[in-house]
């Protein structure tokens, strides 16, 4: 058969089977990188490496908060939109639960959440409602979040009520899981299904591949949108309140960069930053592989192998989203070409 | 009988109106308002915006956007004191003092072309190739001096003094930085009236499909919007670092690509191109500067102040919204 | 007139729209419709650009809201406030663009918006089973799974009828459904529509293709400037009574005057070879060639998608193209438009709105725009010389604007045209490019626009033209080419050669000589 080929059906086979390739490593590439990244560190640093310690308290506790916003932004970025937001929000949240924190541990966690749901729906409403540009609205948002912050915590950072049980949230364990982490799992187990076996998901992956045939489908787009944004918010206001409890205060200037940490996560685990195409999986793993990274970084640092300060992390996680973006575009133009 | 186009009108004059109504206000309700001090101050503050929003209007007006100016301005700010750290670091104090303006502008510019360029050849959306440096372009700045506060009283240099000449130096009474910002308006409303290029930008913006098939060259007309964004974000970065006398890559130009785009959508520049007033992006960063001055002068607080200027952009956002048909 | 009056109305109609008004801002698109629809017919709308078939679609389902006027469905008033409740009351809409997910699976598209559920939560299942039966009917065998953007055209307007047949549509609105087929797929359309009409449903199908007309509809309704003109069956009316009808004219008159403006075709004498192109290669394109001499028309005639624009665009350097290509006899590479101008061409584009004018400029910097590096002093533009131009222009060009001043959003799209025309002979080129000059452009324009085009070649100019009307291009030009599926199939010396000649080398591409002979 391969014999009876003649010279341009070849050459098709082989573009083909390169498209093939790069697609595989465009899908699966971060989980390849993943696994590698792995392999690597138990090679190198040994049981250190996999600890109980280390992989639930240090790495996935500590990681909640990039996991929890980018869990937002996955559906926020699917729908062809943008939420830049999300640090300020979670501040927002995180003073809101500090404040409540003397009512206990549950008003505190609802009402951070409350809070994030509140700023997403203004988001989802002038977005959906007026038409607005996302990153514009968001953008005014992070700044009108910023400043409820530091008007609901006058200025300073709001310490923590530790006798009404809400720094338990970080210190609850289930086995060896710490609660945040429990909670963060079941919510991506969540995202999961919301996206993929419901119509609500498959509305917001078709606004997100062509928003006028959606509307013209007779989807609702406003209401999918406010939804999209204010669930957004909410794990944004829920992110707030595990910083308020494993800092043990609602600072107003926290939570800097964290839509940077969100959006490169989604977009390295694959998501394309134009709308329409990703998954709530590639999201974990692309929390999970930049976790990694500054891991590793962590522990050649603490090997004496460079000396690398942390502003490091922000240089790295742009030049990942910078390739990234790159590469999708490549794909992007490669794909309607073929067509 | 004619209609009397009541939206049209606030579109085409809204903002000078708003401006009007603020100078009036403060004029009767706040002491020392009609004072040279406080002229001075609020165009000092305004300056910066000013010669953001500018190139910003560029920008907007080709169809795209500049999210990244604010983190350009950091890296600006903290590039500056790397030249001044002595008197003889690169022979004479000149030199260091020559390098510490020139090379910042020199590396936001070359920041601005390669937002251009992701746009232009790697074809990314403005928004998408603008947030890479938006995002990491702080995070540069923060390396290029360890994340730390640099002041300027403990740089070595001689000519430090004339660094800061940028942003407190006097000329005839005006504040050095007024006379740049007034030096780039007239430049920029002229280049956009009178110049092939200002019409090859708002054709571009126009229809950009439409006018390369006229002839205009569009890729080179987005990369110089890029590159030109980027010079005028480096140029308000050292005019930041000079005023504050000291360079904090956190602090610099924070907020910056949402004054500016806020400045140009309340000037009247729609945000969706191939339209723009130079003069108009002028009077919404006075708005701006004085909506936030009217606030603060009232003992309005930090935090009420943020959530009210985030409402008025999204008010200004609103009211030059296209109409969707 | 009388015996050729609607048929007895039918006891109970599907669909009775009547009165039915709409204006926007500054345009009344809609004033007086009417539509009568029977129960499982195939009716015809047709009418000039912006004569208000597709507002009156957009009402019908639920796009816009009508300002006046009556929609009874089965029975039953109806007044739909969006697409969806439309749908559900029975009327399903194909539009000309496919508006459908390219990333979502085929299965998914046909159900967005009514995905089926078991247990709230979807049941995929059900869907793709369900997805598969419904192509099956139309006799369509695909893997419902993949993303619906791997699959061509042709298979994507499939699956856009699948989907309006999955919402139990009573009536489906097709809105210039072959405009992206060839001739194969528009069978297997036909044959579809005659099996939505076997199962009683009713098909509103609007086309510019008068023939196909004849081959589906059984009856059609005519409409002109926002009103209904006339409406009745199909068989006992001919085409040019059609014509006649959508312009407004008088039978006798379209025959008479032939129906453009081209008069001086023959006459001329072509000088030069201005351009040369063989064999050229690019997207739609395999191996078409075309040359054009000074003063001459030539007409380049071919279905859609035969590669008329795309040999336009290549010429122009607007897209990458390989192939020989010679300026007067200098071999040349136009690799942007900014080279074509300097080499003397100038292209009128298909899509004026998307590809030609720059909405919000003036009048005076959309016919300047090309000239602007002529008009410029070391980057500063001479206005009292851009003025002087533009004047001459508009004078010469008989353009109805109030003022140069005046954003040419506003004018019309004859107007427009003209604009863009300007555009191209204020360089004094040698050489233009017509992208279907005259489409979308109101008849007395339309045949200024011709004269005008006629004039140019007896100064001297070269012109290449396209258009999808045969009359223009067998009355326009001195030559006529003729490509099929990118390449060039036939040529003729327009003077002598039928519009039956023309079509048969479009469709079936064959070059043999007895085409000349017949015309003889």
């Amino acid at each position: 058969m391969a014999s009876a080929k003649v010279g341009p059906v070849a050459m098709d086979e082989r573009g083909a089977a390169r498209d093939r390739v790069i697609s595989a490593i465009q899908r699966q590439g971060a989980l390849i990188a993943l696994v590698l990244l792995v392999v690597f560190g138990v090679a190198r640093y040994g049981t250190t490496f996999y600890s109980q310690y280390n992989i639930f308290d240090a790495f996935l506790n500590n990681n909640t908060f990039y996991a929890l916003t980018a869990l937002g932004m996955t559906f926020v970025i699917i729908s062809g939109g943008i939420d830049l937001s999300v640090g300020s929000v979670a501040v927002f949240a995180a003073v809101t639960a500090a404040r409540l924190s003397v009512y206990g541990l549950a008003p505190a966690l609802v009402g951070a959440v409350l809070a994030g749901i509140f700023a997403g729906l203004i988001n989802g409403w002038l977005i959906a409602r007026f038409a607005l540009q996302p990153f514009v609205v968001t953008l005014a948002m992070l700044l009108a979040a910023r400043g409820a912050g530091l008007t609901l915590s006058n200025n300073a950072p709001v310490m923590v009520d530790f006798a009404k049980g809400f720094t338990q949230l970080g210190m609850i364990h289930l086995g060896p899981v710490p609660l945040p982490v429990l909670i963060t799992a079941v919510l991506y187990g969540l995202g999961m299904l919301l996206l993929n076996r419901t119509r609500f998901g498959r509305h917001v992956l078709a606004i997100g591949g062509n928003e006028e045939a959606a509307r013209l489908a007779g989807i609702p787009v406003a209401r999918t949108l406010v939804v999209v944004y204010a669930m957004s918010g909410a794990l944004a206001g829920l992110a707030g309140a595990f910083l308020a409890a494993l800092s043990f205060s609602g600072s107003p200037t926290g939570a800097i960069g964290w839509e940077l940490s969100a959006i490169a996560a989604v977009v390295v685990g694959g998501t394309l930053l134009t709308g329409g195409i990703g998954s709530v999986g590639s999201t974990l793993i692309g929390v999970l592989l930049l976790g990694l990274i500054f891991v590793t970084l962590n522990f050649e640092r603490g090997q004496g192998t460079f000396q690398l300060n942390s502003f490091w992390e922000n240089f790295i996680r742009g030049a990942f989203l910078l390739i990234v973006v790159v590469f999708q575009s490549r794909l992007a133009k490669r794909g309607n070409a073929a067509n | 009988m004619k209609r009397v186009d009541v939206p049209a009108l606030i579109r085409a004059y809204g903002a000078f109106i708003a401006l009007a109504a603020l100078i009036l206000y403060n004029s009767i309700f706040t002491r020392n308002f009609l004072s040279i001090g406080a002229f001075n101050a609020n165009l000092t503050q305004a300056a910066t915006i000013v010669i953001v929003a500018v190139g910003m209007t560029f920008v907007i007006a080709t169809g795209g956007i500049d999210l990244s100016v604010g983190s350009l301005m950091a890296i600006a700010g903290s590039l500056a004191p790397l030249f001044l750290l002595d008197a003889y670091q690169f022979g004479t104090p000149v030199v260091g003092l020559a390098l510490a303006i020139i090379a910042p502008l020199v590396a936001t510019t070359l920041c601005g072309a390669f937002n251009g360029v992701l746009v232009t050849r790697i074809g990314l959306q403005p928004i998408i190739a603008t947030l890479v440096l938006y995002l990491g372009g702080r995070g540069i700045a923060q390396l290029i001096v360890n994340g730390e506060l640099r002041e300027f009283r403990n740089l070595g240099s001689p000519l430090v003094p004339a660094l800061e000449f940028l942003g407190l130096g006097q000329v005839l009474g005006v504040r050095f930085q007024i006379i740049v910002m007034l030096v780039v308006v007239v430049l920029a409303a002229w280049v956009l009236r009178a110049t092939t290029f200002g019409r090859y930008v708002l054709a571009t913006g126009g229809n950009s499909s439409a006018a390369r098939l006229a002839g205009v060259p569009v890729n080179q007309v987005k990369m110089a919007v890029y590159c030109l964004s980027g010079f005028l974000a480096g140029l308000a970065g050292l005019i930041v670092v000079a005023i504050n006398r000291s360079s904090d890559p956190h602090r610099v130009g924070e907020y910056m690509e949402l004054d500016a785009i806020a400045a140009v959508a309340v000037g009247g520049t729609p945000l969706s191109g191939g339209r723009a007033t130079i003069m108009g992006t002028l009077v919404g960063a006075l708005i701006i500067q004085l909506l936030r001055f009217t606030l603060i002068a009232n003992n309005v607080q930090d935090g009420i102040t943020r959530m009210v200027i985030a409402a008025a952009i999204i008010i200004a956002v609103l009211a030059q919204r296209q109409r969707v048909t | 007139m009388n015996d050729l009056a609607p048929q007895p109305e039918s006891p109970a109609p599907l669909l009775l729209m009547e009165g039915i008004a709409k204006a926007f801002p500054g345009v009344v698109a809609l004033d007086g419709a009417a539509l009568e629809i029977a129960p499982g017919e195939v009716h015809a709308i047709i009418g000039q650009n912006g004569a208000g078939k597709s507002t009156l679609m957009k009402i019908l389902n639920g796009v816009y809201r009508r300002d006046a006027g009556s929609i009874v469905l089965d029975g039953r008033a109806v007044d739909f406030r969006d697409p969806q409740e439309a749908q559900s009351a029975g009327v399903s809409t194909i539009y000309q663009e496919i508006n459908l997910v390219p990333f979502r699976s085929v299965a998914e598209n046909i159900f967005m918006g009514r995905e089926p559920r078991r247990w709230g939560l979807l049941d995929r299942e059900r869907m793709n089973r369900d997805a598969a039966a419904i192509l099956a009917r139309l006799g369509v065998h695909v893997d419902v799974r993949r993303p619906l953007g791997t699959l061509n055209i042709a298979m994507q307007q499939m699956v856009a009828i699948a989907r309006a047949l999955s919402t139990d549509a009573k009536i489906v609105v097709m809105d210039e459904p072959t405009s992206s087929l060839d001739d194969r797929e528009v069978e297997v359309l036909f044959e579809v529509i005659r099996g939505l009409k076997a199962n009683g449903i009713a098909v509103i199908y609007i086309s510019h293709r008068l023939d196909e007309l004849y081959a589906v509809c059984d009856r059609v309704t005519v409409m002109r400037d926002g009103k209904t003109i006339d409406h009745r069956a199909v068989n006992g009316v001919s085409k040019l009574e059609l014509v006649a009808r959508m312009l407004g004219k008088e039978i006798g008159e379209v025959r008479r005057s032939g129906a453009t403006g081209f008069r001086h075709q023959g006459a001329r004498v072509a000088g030069e070879v201005l351009i040369e192109a063989t064999g050229l290669q690019g997207e739609a394109l395999d191996g078409a060639s075309v040359s054009v001499r000074a003063g001459e028309i030539v007409g380049l005639a071919g279905l859609l998608g035969s590669g008329r624009t795309e040999v336009a665009r290549a010429l122009f350097g607007a897209d990458a193209a390989d192939g020989d290509l010679r300026v007067k006899g200098k071999p040349v590479r136009c690799s942007s438009p900014r080279d074509a101008i300097k080499a003397g061409l100038g292209l009128c584009v298909e899509d004026r709105k998307a590809d030609g004018i720059i909405p919000y400029m003036s009048v005076r910097e959309n016919l300047t725009l090309a000239a602007l590096p002529a008009l410029a002093r070391r980057g500063i533009v001479d206005t009292t010389e851009q003025r002087k131009i533009v004047d001459r222009f508009i004078a010469r060009l008989g353009i109805k604007t109030s003022d140069p001043e005046q954003a040419i959003r506003e004018l019309s799209g004859g107007n427009q045209q003209k604009v863009l025309l300007g555009r191209w002979l204020c360089l004094d080129p040698s050489l233009l490019l017509l992208d279907e000059p005259t489409r979308g452009i109101d008849v007395g324009a339309k045949a200024e626009i011709q004269e005008l085009i006629d004039e140019l070649a007896d100064e001297g100019l070269g012109v290449l033209m396209i258009s999808s009307e045969l009359e223009e291009i067998i009355e326009g030009a001195d030559r006529v080419v003729v490509l099929r599926e990118g390449r060039t199939v036939a040529e003729f010396d327009a003077v002598d050669v039928s519009q039956d000649v023309v079509m048969h080398a479009m469709a079936h591409g064959e070059n043999h000589e007895p085409a000349t002979t017949v015309a003889g």
